[in-house]
């Protein structure tokens, strides 16, 4: 493959552009050689059976955009959560902007993986944490292998950070097609409580891949809530692998909206190395044309007591196509686990497609896990009874849509995140409900 | 009729007992190990079969070469190495033993305990019978009885010689020689089965499950099963017995076909149980199964299974929903125990306008097994109004075991309206203590739970077999208290 080749020949000039000396140097050459042997995922991989990313691997990527790019503040202003103070973690086309990104080194570190994985001052928490939860598999290994820039948050003990962190990326678009493989590393302490937006914009029409690897390390008694909005342009596509590990009395919740984008895959991770833990992975996808969102996921109970809460909602429209595979692992050892899974869809088109394939893996006895599917329509009473009270057929639909998506909007912690979602859905189905949910 | 007397059955029994001579002396010419296009020539001119079929069998052979054993099942053995079994060979001859007394005592308390009558016992554990008056007369009566009605029902080699229009016309056609690995070897080799027509708006007046326990032959390693329901008709099948098979071949590839026309009925319900491997997970059958029907408009195909044997399991009963409103059903109940493996489940294939399927599966795991639900639920975009539901219940005893669910959905139509659960739990502590507090000792007390969890299912089985499978349920749990 055309882009593979490319990939692995752009990888010495990569090497020799940054810090060669640095001990990422032998984990980035060796996912690099993983990658060598994998390739790029194909639909003959049980992972991948119903999300092919053939069309997105033809173009010809310009792998490191180097053109400097501003943007204006006003331009962009509209996909920052801007109505409250936070902090921000820019990038534009895969670079640092120190203009519209607002750090911090005072009492938490919000900063630069670039920075990171080259001072001294971070070894001890990269050497402990960078790559080490991050899967061997193809992408993963891709985007380790030029792991160089992203977010870098390292909240310590006992702070409760007082605003949310937003990590924008922005691709402006400046070449004809752009791959960025931003690397983002999250570690919060005991007692920790943190909240996180992430969000990936492109901001012309022009083709973009993104490969992006998190690692999120929440240790006892933490909280981390993750927001992460896909509303991005038609040929955006984007590959979002997500790696949570979670400890004693930690409880970490991912929110996924998907909106826009042209295809969508979310790789999405937990461990639970601890006890009495809760992971909450919740997504509402609402999608038309020829999109397709896949969400992958993936929880594995390794201790006792422990919960996870998965509901997925979805509508699609058109010729979209969405994906949930969603699995759920526990071990002989973890007793007295709760799993719960959900996963409802609506089909508004005929030519629209759902693949589902809600797995549950289960090796100890005592313990509580189901899973429901649900493939179905609007109810046409329910639609029916608020026309013959004077609503119009497309706000019915669209409340109806609401009520449907809202148990995952519900449990969105921060207003002005839950208040954005709700304009964008209904921007998106075209009407103007006029009150808030 | 004439009176079927005694003299008759003598002479009956005396043609039997000459069979077992005739397949004596050809057990010496049983074929050398090892697969290839002669093999598979030597195996249909042993049968005697036509050019078509010939050429049929060589056909799916080319194919079965070239493919792969799949690997993609959640289930763990050592692959059979096809070149060491002998893919012919008369039906073994089992020793004849005087008396029940010379019989396995385990097998017969197994016997005893599952309800078997003492005539029947010793039929199963082959013993020499004197007079088994009722089951010969009776299914002397029956074969008229079918034939009255136009029923077809033989071994499929016979039907291959007699029938060839209709075999011809139905095989291969619900599963493909090319469907899969397994498929394509039974293709080529299979050996014998069962063949079943019934003819337009006839309504079988009997399960052919009790025909078929009665005249119980020696079942096959690689077996070919094809039903073919005419319009209107229906019949209710069942194969396989509740009582434990002994059977020495490791590798059992079978294929059912079904094939249900305009407004016909297939009920067919299996009960297996071979031989699982001893306590270490030593031994033990190898059951890989593909089996498939296909509903025409309004037809309906009901599979039930009760699947307690083998040490590996890879079955995937489905439906083929194409005709409009047609229904397809599977009922299973898998019990796993010791180190066996089944990976099993169904796929319902909508096609039709207002097609409807339901999938009920009930897995129960004990000891260091492991049991997978593997099913898929596929709506194509013409199918308008298609209907699922789907359940898949696990149930846990020990946590040496695992349970597993797979299901694929997957839905092209908006129209369709889909429900899958599936839930794990185990038996609960207060539920056992219920039990015993009132007089009711533990091992008693599961499997009046594993019962009631498996309930659904069971009421689905023919009522003769219903009450034998609940108690080998019982039996394949046996010593499984956590």
């Amino acid at each position: 493959m055309e882009l593979k080749e490319k990939i692995l020949s752009s990888y010495v000039a990569f090497e020799n552009g940054i810090d060669i000396n640095s001990d990422i140097h032998e984990i980035r050459t060796e996912a690099l050689e993983n990658f060598e042997k994998l390739g790029f995922p194909t639909k003959k991989l049980e992972a991948w059976k119903y999300t092919s990313l053939n069309s997105v691997f033809k173009n010809d990527y310009s792998i490191f955009p180097d053109k400097e790019v501003t943007v204006d503040l006003a331009d962009v202003k509209k996909y920052f959560i801007h109505d409250i103070d936070t902090y921000k973690v820019v990038f534009i086309d895969g670079k640092y902007s120190s203009f519209l990104s607002e750090t911090t080194h005072d009492a938490i570190d919000v900063c630069l993986m670039s920075a990171a994985l080259t001072k001294s001052k971070y070894s001890p928490v990269v050497e402990n944490y960078f790559n080490k939860i991050a899967k061997q598999d193809n992408l993963t290994s891709l985007n380790t292998a030029f792991a160089n820039e992203g977010a870098y948050i390292h909240i310590p003990r006992n702070v409760e950070v007082e605003k949310p962190i937003q990590i924008i990326n922005f691709t402006t678009g400046s070449e004809a097609a752009t791959m960025v493989q931003p690397r983002n590393l999250i570690v919060v302490e005991e007692n920790a409580h943190v909240q996180i937006i992430e969000r990936n914009q492109s901001l012309t029409d022009n083709a973009v891949l993104s490969n992006i690897v998190t690692e999120v390390f929440a240790a006892k008694n933490s909280t981390v809530d993750i927001y992460k909005i896909q509303n991005d342009n038609i040929n955006a596509s984007l590959v979002d692998n997500s790696y949570i590990e979670q400890k004693t009395n930690s409880v970490v919740s991912v929110h996924t909206f998907s909106f826009g984008g042209n295809i969508t895959r979310n790789n999405l991770n937990f461990y639970q190395r601890g006890e009495h833990m809760d992971s909450i992975l919740k997504g509402i996808t609402i999608i038309e044309g020829k999109q397709h969102v896949d969400h992958h996921t993936l929880v594995h109970h390794i201790e006792p007591n422990c919960e996870s809460h998965q509901d997925y909602k979805g509508i699609f429209n058109d010729r979209s196509t969405g994906v949930f595979n969603g699995k759920v692992i526990v071990n002989k050892e973890a007793q007295k686990t709760n799993a719960y899974q959900q996963n409802n869809n609506v089909l508004i088109s005929d030519k629209a497609t759902i693949n589902a394939k809600p797995q549950l893996e289960i090796f100890a006895d005592d313990v509580k896990c189901s899973h429901g599917c649900t493939i179905g329509q609007l109810d046409d009473d329910a639609l029916f009874y608020m026309q013959q009270r004077g609503i119009p057929k497309k706000e019915g639909k669209a409340l109806l849509m609401f009520a449907f998506a809202n148990t995952v909007l519900e449990s969105v912690k921060i207003p002005e995140v839950k208040s954005r979602i709700t304009k964008i859905i209904a921007n998106k189905l075209g009407v103007d409900i006029g009150f808030d949910l | 009729m004439s009176k079927y007397t005694e003299d008759d059955l003598e002479l009956e029994l005396k043609t039997k007992e000459y069979e077992y001579g005739f397949y004596t002396d050809i057990e010496s010419d049983k074929f050398a190990n090892g697969l290839n296009e002669d093999v598979v020539r030597a195996i249909s001119k042993k049968k005697n079969e036509p050019g078509w079929m010939t050429e049929w069998r060589l056909e799916a052979y080319r194919v079965w070469e070239q493919m792969e054993e799949p690997d993609w099942a959640n289930v763990n053995y050592e692959k059979p190495n096809f070149q060491e079994i002998a893919y012919y060979s008369a039906p073994k001859k089992k020793p004849k033993l005087n008396s029940l007394d010379e019989v396995d005592p385990e097998l017969l308390d197994t016997f005893k305990r599952l309800g078997i009558s003492l005539d029947e016992q010793k039929k199963l554990a082959n013993v020499a019978v004197d007079i088994v008056m009722d089951s010969v007369s009776v299914a002397t009566t029956f074969k008229k009885t079918l034939g009255e009605k136009g029923i077809i029902f033989m071994p499929i080699s016979e039907a291959i010689q007699e029938h060839p229009e209709l075999v011809r016309k139905y095989l291969g056609t619900v599963v493909p020689t090319t469907d899969n690995f397994y498929a394509a070897l039974n293709s080529a080799v299979f050996s014998d089965g069962s063949f079943c027509y019934i003819p337009k708006g006839v309504r079988c007046p009997m399960e052919l499950s009790t025909y078929f326990r009665i005249n119980e032959g020696g079942t096959g390693q690689f077996e070919r099963t094809l039903v073919v329901a005419d319009k209107g008709s229906y019949v209710s099948y069942l194969e396989g017995c509740t009582a434990p098979s002994r059977d020495e071949n490791q590798l059992h590839a079978a294929v059912v076909e079904l094939i249900a026309m305009d407004d016909a009925e297939i009920k067919y319900s299996t009960v297996q149980n071979w031989y699982p491997g001893d306590k270490n997970g030593k031994g033990g059958v190898f059951n890989f199964v593909t089996k498939r029907g296909l509903c025409e408009t309004n037809a309906k195909i009901s599979w039930t299974q009760v699947e307690t044997g083998s040490a590996v399991t890879w079955k995937y009963p489905s439906c083929v929903l194409k005709g409009n409103n047609s229904i397809g059903e599977f009922y299973s109940i898998a019990v796993t125990n010791n180190f066996q493996q089944a990976d099993t489940g169904t796929k319902m294939i909508h096609l039709g306008k207002n097609t409807k399927s339901t999938i009920i599966s009930k897995g129960i795991s004990a000891g260091n097994s492991q049991n997978s639900y593997r099913g898929l639920v596929q709506i194509n975009s013409r199918a308008e109004n298609a209907r699922n539901f789907s359940q898949c219940d696990s149930l846990l005893m020990g946590n040496a075991c695992g349970a597993h669910t797979f299901p694929y959905i997957e839905v092209k139509n908006k129209s369709a309206q889909i429900e899958h659960e599936a839930t794990t739990s185990k038996i609960g502590e207060e539920q056992l203590f219920y039990c015993n507090q009132r007089g009711i000792d533990t091992e008693k007390a599961i499997a009046l739970i594993v019962n009631g969890f498996s309930k659904e299912v069971l009421n689905k089985l023919p009522m003769e077999f219903a009450v034998e499978a609940q108690k080998l349920l019982e039996i394949s749990l046996e010593g499984s208290v956590g």
